[in-house]
């Protein structure tokens, strides 16, 4: 590149500006819909970033990482309904209360989600191709019926949060300081990702998807390669989850069904696979859609299958494809 | 416990078994002969429920209505094998995921458009009404006995299909080499669109025949879509045989499991714990049973073609 600049980066810079410059103006204009709207996008792209990791870069086609997205909701609401309850969630071997407390409640997340990636990923990666895509989905499957039949935490219903979770300082309550909370945290697994993929680690990922026989041959062991790649990519789209919960104040199974994972498929497909800022994209694209589409229409989800199913089927490379050019193999 | 108590319980989990089978049957015939991952097969079995309560309601007969929801689901297949599936065959697994799932909310939101949001229900038809008496006391609806006797025959018909008629050998040449019987001068389109509406006939059979048990409703082929992925992955992906047994075995676990764990806990917790824990763990058996069956066999209990 003579001029330092790839189209690329181009695109990707102006998605940030544009993301962060909405709600400012929004905020500007005293609409905090829209604050709430890009709040949105940025939580959902977070969540996209994450699959995308597994998806996109490892080849790793999971279908249930809603899963994930609803067990860092859940761990959010939990903690906030023993916080009000000033109840115990665990009284033995030793007492867990609860936690408003936004930091807190991201620590747990990572670790509950982690190590539900672990069980799940060290069974599901032992089998491959639509194997694994049935597979990731019949386990997040199992979680969506778990948390229903568990009525302390409202069963079907699901659970309201009524005091957001606090941050160490600032007013997380206050809708700008809630999204830059949420853009900061996308910043940061953007730049996580982005350092990820170019290092050792990252080349071995992207080199077992295509030929996994060619890295074991190098002598890298594909399996352990594989399950970091997915307990990372479930810890991203974890903390999604737990922002999700808090911006809308409840989580419910629905977090966890499978349209969920679905859409979490769809913003890394509408972006463009294997496209770092591919989640941004295509969250983005989906949310614009959903609001305004679904403003002046109750059909909204056949326009949003007749869109899917068009970019499958003609325009593989997604919208940073359409914008910024075919991915360049170097 | 009565042994009526048991039987019954055993005849509901080989009734839901054999509704599975029906739709497992189609999923794994199309995965095995054409390669594809098909999420719209949900849709078909809703497709069928609806034509069957609709055309059951306005011909008043619930045997011309079970036809027409098979045929419904069968062209219905058909169609979307032309337009869009037949597009996919040698795509990446991906692609088939989203293009079957964004078919799924086409298809559900075209229902919806249709027949509007309120479920609707099926009588039991008058032939099937009624009651078998079981030993020590009670009954067993005949209607369930219709299902499990026609899912099992169709098990056989299907059987015979494709070890002794001319389109179920094709069938299993298309399994061992796709690309062999198209230049053996095969019409290989045509015959991934019979397959296609087959297995689409069959999910709708299943709709037709559920629509009398529970209401009918966008989005009913959800759950049983998933359930017969799980069907599928532990019976080997391809294999008919498998499907069948996966299917009763998943169907009786679920039901045993959640009849009697709750029961099997309160031999050591007090009522309402047992309850909770009970029904919490039998929501989960079939999928511990998958992932169990998965470590011990990572490719099902029939594999096919290694």
């Amino acid at each position: 590149m003579t001029n330092g600049l790839s189209r690329e980066q181009v695109v990707n810079g102006s998605l940030l500006a544009l993301l962060l410059a909405a709600p400012l103006i929004a905020a500007a204009l005293d609409e905090p819909f829209y604050v709430s709207l890009a709040t949105r996008v940025a939580i959902l792209a977070l969540a996209g970033v994450g699959l995308n990791l597994a998806l996109g870069y490892g080849g790793m086609v999971s279908f249930g990482h809603a899963a994930f997205f609803g067990l860092g909701g859940y761990v959010a609401g939990i903690a906030a309904f023993h916080a009000f309850e000033e109840s115990a969630f665990l009284t033995w071997p030793f007492t867990i209360g609860g936690s408003d407390q936004l930091l807190v409640v991201w620590t747990v997340t990572a670790l509950v989600v982690a190590l539900v990636a672990l069980a799940i990923g060290a069974v599901s990666l032992r089998t491959s191709g639509v194997y694994f895509i049935m597979i990731t989905l019949a386990f997040a499957q199992m979680i969506y019926y778990l948390a229903i039949s568990l009525p302390t935490y409202g069963g079907e219903d699901g659970l309201s949060i009524y005091l957001r979770n606090q941050l160490p300082m600032g007013d997380s309550a206050e809708p700008l300081t809630f999204f830059f909370v949420c853009y900061g945290l996308l910043l940061l697994a953007l730049f996580v990702s982005a350092r990820l993929v170019a290092s050792r680690f990252g080349a071995a990922l992207q080199c077992a998807r295509m030929n996994e026989v060619r890295l074991a041959t190098l002598g890298i062991a594909p399996f352990p390669v594989k399950l970091t790649a997915f307990v990372l990519s479930a810890v991203i789209t974890g903390i999604a989850g737990a922002l999700f919960a808090d911006l809308n104040g409840f989580v419910g199974p629905s977090m966890l069904s499978w349209h969920r994972s679905g859409e979490i498929m769809i913003f890394v497909i509408l972006g463009g696979v294997g496209r770092l800022f591919g989640p941004l994209a295509g969250a983005a694209l989906f949310i614009l859609l959903e609001s305004f589409v679904g403003g002046f229409t109750d059909r909204w989800q056949l326009i949003l299958g007749a869109v899917l199913l068009a970019v499958v089927l003609f325009a593989r490379g997604g919208l940073i494809g359409l914008l910024a050019g075919k991915l360049r193999h170097g | 416990m009565s042994l009526a108590f048991l039987i019954e319980q055993l005849l509901n989990g080989l009734q839901f078994g054999v509704m599975l089978f029906l739709m497992a049957a189609g999923l794994t015939l199309v995965f095995g002969v054409m390669g594809l991952i098909n999420l719209a097969h949900g849709s078909l079995f809703m497709i069928g429920a609806f034509f069957c309560s609709w055309i059951g309601e306005v011909s008043g007969s619930f045997w011309v209505g079970l036809g027409g929801g098979l045929l419904a689901a069968a062209l219905a297949g058909a169609v979307i094998e032309i337009v869009v599936i037949r597009r996919l065959y040698d795509r990446d697994h991906l692609d088939q995921v989203l293009a079957t799932f964004a078919l799924i909310l086409i298809l559900s939101e075209v229902t919806r458009w249709i027949f509007g949001d309120q479920p609707l229900y099926l009588d039991v038809p008058p032939l099937l009404a009624g009651a078998l008496p079981l030993p020590g006391g009670g009954g067993y609806p005949i209607y369930r006995l219709a299902i499990i006797v026609v899912g099992l025959a169709t098990a056989y018909g299907l059987y015979l299909l494709i070890t002794r008629t001319r389109l179920g050998m094709r069938i299993r040449a298309g399994e061992s080499d796709r690309e062999m019987i198209g230049a053996l001068g095969v019409d290989i389109r045509t015959l991934y669109t019979a397959i296609f509406a087959l297995g689409a006939a069959l999910a709708g059979l299943a709709g037709g025949m559920v629509g009398v048990l529970q209401s009918v409703q966008v989005g009913m082929g959800e759950p049983v879509l998933i359930l017969a992925f799980v069907v599928i992955v532990i019976g080997g992906i391809g294999s008919v045989k498998g499907a069948l047994v996966g299917s009763i075995l998943v169907g009786l676990t679920d039901t045993l499991g959640r009849v009697f764990l709750p029961r099997l806990f309160a031999l050591m917790l007090p009522t309402a714990e047992a309850t909770a824990v009970g029904s919490a763990l039998a929501s989960v058996t079939i999928y511990l049973l998958m992932a169990a069956i998965l470590v011990w066999r990572p490719r099902g209990l029939f594999p096919v073609g290694a």
